[in-house]
């Protein structure tokens, strides 16, 4: 391989990182939620397309108040989108899925499509169906190699993506594994009664799965907007099927397994893009799927669910 | 003289036509070893599941009279408000989180006290002094059941991996460390060989010694149950139908009739009561 082509390739590499960190977010919210209530909320998608859009408008708000500070801003802007969508998250719980706990699977699954659209057009009425443009935040960037008429560049924008990425990911793993809430999380997915049986709040820890997953997603809509600059209310549809795949390929129900689908997914896309075609970069993406659930129906990183008789 | 531990009164369960509990009065004391015992289908599991919040009874009143504290009406609480009020069960088929270490299935059980410390677990994330102070002495609790129970070689091992007689033991160390005024103990010897056995009959007089607890106890090992209950209550087809110590109980004729038969008793009232007992044990 030349210098160039590795040039190239790490270029792709760079982008589906940054593009698999973001779908790895909104991917560990449909893992968490499936894994305790056994449920695909298919309004999660939306959930993220609300985050953008509170991030869209907390910057302009925040432009218009005179705030210069980078920083500054984006704290602001990820503390408002994680509030809101954090309501969001546990308002669409309390009213659409709860009520139908112990109803056959499919009710909560029709709730959420219909949760989905719901939002959907919420968001299409009030804030206007056309696309919501945001000036740059972060510009620039650095150039990693130079070399004859190539370039590697990360921008500043995909480090943060990255960076932050991988912090959440990190910290809401040690929340899973080491903490009395994560614990009680773990204990409702194997067995909520017997959850419940030792005192533990069911409907509540689900509420508060919701909200963590909703916080996720919303970090996600920040980042996407920041990364491409235009939103739209029908953003949460396809980024939200990616998210699901990406759960499905690592394995629903698995945390590691959303994180590593989530990068999956990104990276195919973009190499998918770079080497082969950008307008096919989906159907490479579901292919994969496809594949994945021929030869491991459980995942990459699920487990079999084998039922002792 | 105090009000029993728990006092059940008119405790009566119907599912649609069958009334599977009908009037049973029942009490267990603190410091003692209350049996309820009774051929299969009897009801007894039914009245643990109402004990525990999982059914809601028909009719009647389950009293839980707390040392210094005002009496509770177990029926009117959420579930998961049962076990903090003091009430915890274990299960005839065991129900441990499989996919959890024997050390996390413990500390689940601790879990109330310890989110309380925890401010939801947020500040288990930045690890502020409180709750790590709180979780080291959850976990010191649960390393003294461990070794109580002799689990010290599988306490990192995950729950659903262990052999039966072990996840036994696990079940009751897990539901000791909620603390609990009364444990409630759903054919604890169940698949647990002769030798088992007297380590567990042993185990739970040690227990009831050490803690003061009450402890109620659905068991059809006679031996066990003769050997370290107090009292025992005996039910048939949802009644109660005698009450008193192993030895009352051992010469009781209506007992003896309900474990025997009648001599000249017709089959098929017999078949009719084993095939109410399998559908009471599959709703179980």
């Amino acid at each position: 391989m030349d210098a160039s082509a590795l040039g190239t390739f790490l270029q792709y590499l760079i982008n589906g990182l940054a593009l698999g960190a973001i779908y790895g977010l909104i991917a560990i919210g449909y893992t968490m939620v499936y894994g305790i209530i056994r449920m695909i909320n298919f309004a999660h998608g939306e959930i993220y397309m609300i985050g953008a859009f509170v991030a869209v408008t907390t910057f302009s708000i925040l432009a218009a108040a005179g705030v210069t500070s980078v920083p500054l801003a984006l704290l602001l802007v990820l503390v408002m989108a994680i509030a809101f969508t954090a309501a969001y998250g546990w308002t669409v719980e309390r009213v659409a899925y709860r009520p139908l706990r112990g109803a056959p699977k499919l009710a909560p699954l029709i709730s959420a499509i219909g949760m989905s659209i719901l939002l959907q057009n919420y968001v299409m009425q009030t804030q206007g169906a056309r696309p919501k443009p945001l000036a740059p935040v972060m510009n620039g960037g650095v150039t990693l190699w130079q070399g004859d008429g190539f370039a590697v560049n990360v921008s500043y924008i995909q480090l943060f993506i990255i960076l932050l990425t991988v912090a959440l990911m990190v910290g809401f793993t040690q929340l899973i594994n080491r903490t009395a809430l994560g614990r009680a999380q773990r204990a409702c997915e194997q067995d909520r009664t017997m959850a419940g049986l030792l005192g533990i709040n069911v409907d509540r820890t689900i509420s508060l799965t919701f909200v963590m997953g909703a916080a996720l997603a919303a970090v996600a809509g920040v980042l996407v907007t920041m990364y491409y600059g235009v939103i739209d209310f029908y953003i949460g549809f396809l980024a939200g099927m990616k998210a699901f795949t990406a759960a499905v390929l690592g394995g629903i129900g698995s945390l590691p397994g959303a994180m590593l689908g989530g990068l999956l997914i990104g990276l195919i896309e973009a190499f998918f893009t770079g080497y082969v075609s950008g307008a096919y970069k989906d159907v490479a993406s579901f292919s994969v799927l496809i594949l994945v659930l021929v030869f491991r129906p459980t995942g990459l990183m699920g487990r079999p669910d084998i039922e002792k008789v | 003289m105090n009000a029993p531990l728990l006092s059940v009164t008119g405790l009566t369960m119907r599912f649609g036509g069958l009334v599977a509990v009908d009037g049973v009065n029942l009490t267990a004391e603190t410091n003692r070893i209350t049996a309820l015992i009774g051929p299969n289908g009897a009801g007894k599991t039914t009245i643990f599941n109402c004990l525990t919040g999982f059914y809601k009874p028909t009719s009647g009143e389950l009293t839980l009279n707390r040392p210094g504290q005002l009496p509770v009406s177990l029926q009117t609480l959420p579930g998961y408000q049962v076990s903090r009020h003091g009430v915890v069960r274990t299960f005839q088929n065991i129900r441990l989180f499989p996919r959890m270490t024997v050390l996390e299935n413990l500390l689940v059980a601790q879990h109330v006290g310890l989110m309380k410390k925890a401010a939801f677990g947020v500040a288990g994330l930045i690890g502020l002094k409180g709750w790590r102070t709180a979780e080291k002495e959850a976990i010191d609790r649960a390393r003294f059941w461990i070794e109580r129970l002799d689990l010290t070689s599988v306490a990192d091992e995950e729950a659903g991996n262990l052999s039966y007689g072990v996840q036994r033991r696990v079940e009751i160390a897990r539901a000791m460390n909620t603390n609990p005024l009364l444990l409630c103990l759903d054919e604890p010897a169940a698949g647990l060989n002769p030798k088992e056995t007297g380590v567990l009959g042993e185990l739970l007089q040690g227990i009831r010694e050490q803690f003061g607890i009450g402890i109620l106890l659905i068991e059809h090992d006679m031996g066990l149950v003769m050997g370290i209950s107090d009292r025992i209550h005996v039910v048939e087809y949802g009644r109660k139908i005698a009450e008193g110590t192993p030895e009352q109980i051992r010469s009781d004729e209506r007992v003896i009739k309900a474990y025997l038969g009648e001599p000249d008793e017709e089959e098929l009232p017999a078949i009719v009561a084993e095939d109410v007992a399998g559908q009471e044990g599959g709703r179980a």
